[in-house]
């Protein structure tokens, strides 16, 4: 695969309701409560109840897997966790978009690929790149 | 309280082997609404050059914060865990998560710093397969608000 600087990936957009929390804390076996329990979640000064962090990486690491094809191309990936995701208990839940660019090729062949995570408008993910073979 | 600096340099040794199954990683991907076949049919994974299903890159985290809670609940290190939050996270991979892989997994905490009146806390952990190959090295930041 050849990879081209600024070449921009399919986007992608995820809503994120409570089912997909209580599904998610199950699968990864993280249970802290401000992940599912509204009334703790408030106690500790949150507004409602958030997204796993790692949860939202995990979305984030699909937009290069779904353009990659093969997932095991995607050998690095990172970010980090700047703001939470709100997600309140109805039917729509938290909308994540997803934008994500080639922002460097390395003399190896390899690519840097920076992610963007965008809840109501504003980035929840900070330096969020994946380096991609 | 400022966490125990004399804790940087401190390493955990493997306590019990990961066995990763393919049921496991069905239900990590459905989590994610991931389709991908790779990681459902072992016949897709074996045409795309795999002798198993694979696991999406994040997999791991299934493994990693269960050593990164092992390490926080030292009350020697005097953490307090209802104000720590994960700052940030990254996974190096010399190759993808095969159903079938029997992992071992080394935590060593890295750096201990405080910054305007938070803790700061780098934990990696070295994932290796059952013939000492590396597969994964995870970095978490973990931070811990002060007091307000």
């Amino acid at each position: 695969m050849t990879f081209q600087v600024g070449e921009e990936l399919p986007p992608l957009q995820v809503q994120v309701t409570r089912d997909r929390l209580v599904r998610y804390a199950g699968a990864a076996l993280d249970f802290n409560p401000i992940h599912w329990n509204e009334r703790f979640a408030k106690q500790v000064g949150l507004p409602d109840v958030i997204a796993h962090g790692m949860l939202t990486m995990a979305l984030g690491g699909r937009i290069v897997t779904d353009w990659l094809g093969d997932p095991g191309r995607l050998v690095q990936y990172g970010c980090r966790f700047t703001r939470p995701v709100v997600v309140p208990d109805d039917d729509k839940g938290a909308m994540i978009e997803f934008t994500a660019k080639i922002a460097e090729v390395r003399e190896d062949g390899s690519a840097r690929v920076d992610i963007t995570a965008k809840f109501e408008g504003k980035t929840v993910l900070g330096k969020a790149n994946a380096v991609v073979r | 309280m400022a966490l125990d600096q004399s804790f940087i340099g401190r390493s955990y040794p493997p306590t019990s082997i990961y066995e990763v199954a393919r049921e496991k990683i069905r239900e990590f991907a459905e989590s994610i609404g991931d389709e991908h076949p790779v990681y459902y049919d072992p016949e897709a994974a074996r045409a795309a050059g795999y002798r198993d299903v694979i696991a999406p890159p994040t997999f791991l985290t299934i493994i990693n914060l269960a050593a990164i809670n092992a390490v926080v609940a030292d009350p020697e290190l005097g953490l307090d865990y209802s104000r720590m939050v994960h700052g940030d996270q990254s996974f190096v991979h010399s190759r993808p998560v095969h159903a079938g892989d029997q992992l071992r997994l080394t935590t060593h905490i890295e750096d201990i710093m405080t910054r305007a009146g938070n803790d700061f806390m780098t934990v990696r952990a070295d994932i290796a397969d059952i013939d000492g190959s590396h597969v994964c090295t995870s970095r978490a930041q973990l931070v811990v608000r002060g007091e307000s």
